[in-house]
């Protein structure tokens, strides 16, 4: 297991992983067992182990407990369907409505799984079947570290080269029927090809690690039908890793939403429901990091609201990818 | 290159003696400007230590006056509520530029011509004495202290078009100007480049002088704001501030107020 | 024939989006120091920002991010790693295990800007009077809350990885389930927890938005944990959306990038270190 950062996001679907399984069942033995008296001095350390393993437990709550204190004096004054489903954010005005945000979110990363997903998966497909040994090892290491590129620099790279393209383009190709706003490059696509790299590191490791899970049985028996390997691959491995695959997308979608530096670079930042691919968008992470800086009272408290959103947004996805993550050992 | 990083971290167990700092917290806009005041006075006078924090205007006025920071700074006016038990000493005045691409004709628009773009009114660059074509304006975000001073400047009251784009940095606005023949914008006068051209307002071009002399409407004061009864060593900062030495400093960006 | 067609179609389809992927990662972090390059230098690491960073070097945020990194590691690495040691040695699968696992992978799954939200009402608002306000300590703090899980969930693995035979053998000699641990265990998974430390490493450096709501970005140069500062990362952000002064913030991005290639080095050497004890024992 090469431990890395992608294995944060499959580390929760390895639990269901073979080898890890047996891992665990050698330990079954070993953690039953005292190994003799534990001394007085061996009890306390023992505590202090299991506090260090609350410390993420207690960090958990505290984070929901202070955004949720934060954020709900103005959502119950708001009212929270208002405040999600509210069309304007004039912090100056006491306004907060956060639906411009909860579009530019959803169009961004829609946008990023479009451009990320395919690529992704095609390249989980060509590291599981077609690689050779070497070219997998290198194509792997590239992987990880596109993981581990911070984003503001995904954010830089996003500003000085894919915004020129999308202004060339919207210039040069649309600049008849596009609005001034929707000419300056920074908006919904731009964001979303940054964003779309972004998430291939954890669409392709998940994704691999799906299709290599799939039992050897199934395709040695495609082939021994004469089917070739790229039918096979399309007929028996990837349906058979379907919902693995799917899981990478849902956590990719998870880093998507939660994204907040590279994307406050290259969207524009506008909080007004955006009216076509080019206009310019704020995410519900963007808004926070770009108005905290100067927010005070109520606006401070909406942007804890916005939290909230987002907050729930993440559990539910993550949830989800755990859920389908679940079904698909059972049914293998 | 563990060693380099034990050595760096040394000095950070000691805490600094809170009767030597002096904590600055408030408006973004002055803090870069605060911190380069901090450092020449931290040069002249060693054991003290100046920590600058942002925060924004509203948290400075609120810091100032609850004592958590010795000084608060703020961008904007304060309200007469706001001024109350407090000393508002202007340091410094930030003007504020109309920047348009250079390529465009027009040298010069009027206060009422600016306030007719940004309401919607003026869409076309014929109206104001240019070439014909769309006239492609951009604001700052609602909630930067630049478009707060805009629109109180120009706006008056009535509010910026939501057709007018929305660029949430000073970096980004003066790229897309400077990307666009028929773009204007407004962008603090420290962060104008040669990648756009400056308009004069009411025949005025913002300057030294002009912004000092009040000549040129487009200004806003940066203010430091204390208790009545500041402590010494923030009345020793201040003093600098307003000295020709800290003046000078604010001129290197901003407009001095001396 | 025409199926052999569609294979060979099929194989360039997939080569093509592999080398698209290889393509991405090879042509950002190359236009990066392209830019970067040629102002980086001694001079430029050493100097201080001026003008609001669109001037000097990135001494003072280079200091920031040296303090900002070590008290976050120096936090999370004894947290983590005892985390793991409990969840791996300590318990038996169970309720306390299954909820201390649900929550470790909730955080890991918390957007960051969330957390930095956290770390504002707590540590920089609440907290003032013992962490300074907006303050390296503040941010570590908070970074600490984001960077914890993964420590505990790859050092878990470097702890899984020793064969149980192992534990098995020292027991066997009568020596305590503690002293097992502490000397058999431990130092067998060792370079896994190194290699765990320069992942979170790399990630605490590269994060920045927590660190916008907590670290106060002040450019003076940081006296204490307790002062205001700014990341690499940070300023790289702020001189780049502020000031639009692209050839800092390339040089600014180059260095970052340098740092990270060079943790991931480190980390693949001691993987394989950590492969060749193994396979020995």
């Amino acid at each position: 297991m090469v431990g890395n950062a992608r294995d944060v996001d499959n580390g929760r679907l390895q639990k269901q992983m073979p080898e890890a399984g047996s891992l665990q069942k050698q330990a079954r033995y070993w953690k039953g067992w005292e190994g003799g008296i534990p001394s007085l001095k061996e009890k306390v350390y023992e505590k202090m182990l299991l506090f260090c393993a609350m410390a993420s437990t207690l960090a958990v709550v505290l984070v929901g407990l202070f955004v949720f204190l934060q954020g709900y004096p103005l959502l119950a004054k708001t009212g929270f369907i208002s405040f999600v489903f509210g069309k304007e954010w004039l912090p100056g005005e006491g306004v907060f409505g956060i639906f411009p945000m909860v579009i530019g979110t959803l169009a961004v990363t829609l946008g990023a799984l479009v451009i990320g997903v395919p690529l992704g998966v095609t390249t989980a497909v060509f590291l599981a079947e077609y690689a050779p040994e070497t070219v997998a090892l290198w194509i792997r290491r590239a992987v990880e570290l596109l993981a581990g590129i911070p984003s503001v620099v995904y954010g830089l790279f996003g500003m000085t080269v894919i915004v020129p393209v999308v202004r060339y383009i919207a210039v040069h190709w649309f600049g008849e029927v596009l609005s001034p706003e929707m000419k300056t490059g920074f908006g919904i696509i731009a964001a979303s090809i940054v964003l779309g790299i972004m998430i291939l590191p954890t669409v392709v490791s998940i994704s691999e690690d799906a299709l290599r899970a799939v039992p050897k049985e199934y395709k040695e028996g495609s082939y021994a039908l004469g089917v070739p390997r790229w039918q096979t691959i399309i007929h028996n491995t990837i349906p058979a890793a379907r919902s693995g695959i799917m899981a990478g997308v849902v956590l990719g979608m998870g880093r998507a939403v939660g994204e907040t530096m590279a994307i406050l670079m290259v969207a524009g930042n506008a909080p007004a429901l955006p009216r076509s691919v080019f206009s310019p968008t704020r995410t519900l992470s963007g808004n926070i990091g770009l108005e905290m800086s100067y927010a005070s009272g109520e606006h401070a408290q909406a942007l804890f609201a916005t939290g909230i959103v987002l907050f729930i947004v993440i559990m539910l996805l993550n949830s989800f990818a755990l859920f389908i993550a679940g079904k698909g050992v059972k049914v293998r | 290159m563990i060693g380099l990083l034990i050595l760096a971290g040394l000095p950070g167990c000691s805490r600094p003696d809170p009767e030597n700092t002096i904590n600055i917290a408030g408006s973004s806009s002055v803090q870069p400007l605060s911190e380069e005041l901090a450092n020449a006075f931290m040069e002249d006078n060693p054991g003290i230590y100046i920590n600058v924090a942002g925060g924004g205007s509203s948290a400075g006025i609120k810091a100032a006056k609850d004592g958590t920071a010795d000084i608060g700074a703020s961008s904007r006016e304060l309200s007469k509520d706001e001024e109350k038990g407090l000393l508002v000493i202007p340091i410094a005045i930030d003007g504020i530029a109309i920047v348009v691409n250079p390529e465009n004709p027009v040298k010069n628009l009027t206060l009422e011509q600016i306030q007719g773009i940004y309401a919607g009114e003026i869409t076309n660059w014929k109206e104001v004495g240019g070439r014909e074509g769309d006239i492609n304006a951009f604001t700052r975000e609602e909630g930067s202290g630049t478009r707060g001073a805009f629109e109180e400047l120009v706006m008056k009251g009535s509010r910026i078009s939501s057709k007018v784009g929305v660029q949430n940095s000073t970096g980004s606005l003066r790229t897309a100007v400077a990307g666009d023949p028929q773009a204007v914008a407004y962008i603090s006068l420290g962060n104008v480049n040669d990648s756009v051209k400056v308009l004069a307002v009411e025949g005025v071009t913002p300057r030294d002088e002009t912004i000092k002399n009040g000549s040129y409407k487009l200004a806003r004061y940066f203010y430091y704001l204390t208790k009545e009864q500041p402590r010494e060593i923030a009345k020793q900062f201040i003093d600098f501030v307003l000295s020709p030495e800290g003046q000078q400093i604010v001129g290197e960006v901003f407009v001095p107020v001396k | 024939m025409i199926v052999q067609l569609k294979e060979k179609l099929a194989a360039c389809f997939v080569w093509g989006a592999a080398l698209l992927t290889l393509g991405a990662l090879v042509i950002i972090i190359g236009y990066i120091m392209i830019q970067g390059l040629d102002r980086l230098g001694i001079s430029f690491l050493l100097e201080n920002p001026r003008r609001m960073g669109s001037e000097g070097g990135v001494f003072s945020p280079l200091l920031g991010t040296i303090y900002f990194t070590l008290v976050t590691m120096l936090l999370a690495i004894p947290i983590g790693v005892g985390a793991a040691i409990y969840l791996t040695e300590f318990t038996a699968e169970g309720l306390l295990v299954r909820v201390i696992r649900f929550f470790t992978d909730a955080l890991a799954g918390i957007p960051s800007i969330v957390i930095g939200l956290f770390g504002f009402a707590f540590f920089v608002v609440i907290l003032r009077p013992l962490t300074g306000g907006w303050s390296i300590i503040s941010a570590s703090l908070t970074a600490f809350c984001m960077i914890l899980p993964i420590m505990i969930r790859v050092s878990e693995e470097a702890l899984h990885a020793i064969p149980a035979s192992i534990r098995e053998g020292s027991l066997a000699l009568g020596v305590s389930k503690w002293d097992t641990v502490l000397h058999v265990v431990l130092p067998g998974a060792l370079p896994g927890i190194l290699t765990a430390a320069l992942l979170g490493t790399g990630r605490v450096i590269g994060e920045t938005a927590p660190l916008l709501l907590t670290l106060g970005g002040s450019l003076l140069v940081p006296k204490s944990i307790f002062s205001s500062g700014r990341t690499l990362s940070m300023h790289l952000y702020l001189v780049a959306m502020e000031t639009g002064e692209f050839s800092i913030a390339f040089a600014t991005a180059t260095v970052l990038v340098i740092v990270i290639l060079l943790l991931n080095l480190g980390g693949y050497y001691l993987m394989r270190i950590l492969g060749r004890r193994i396979r020995g024992a």
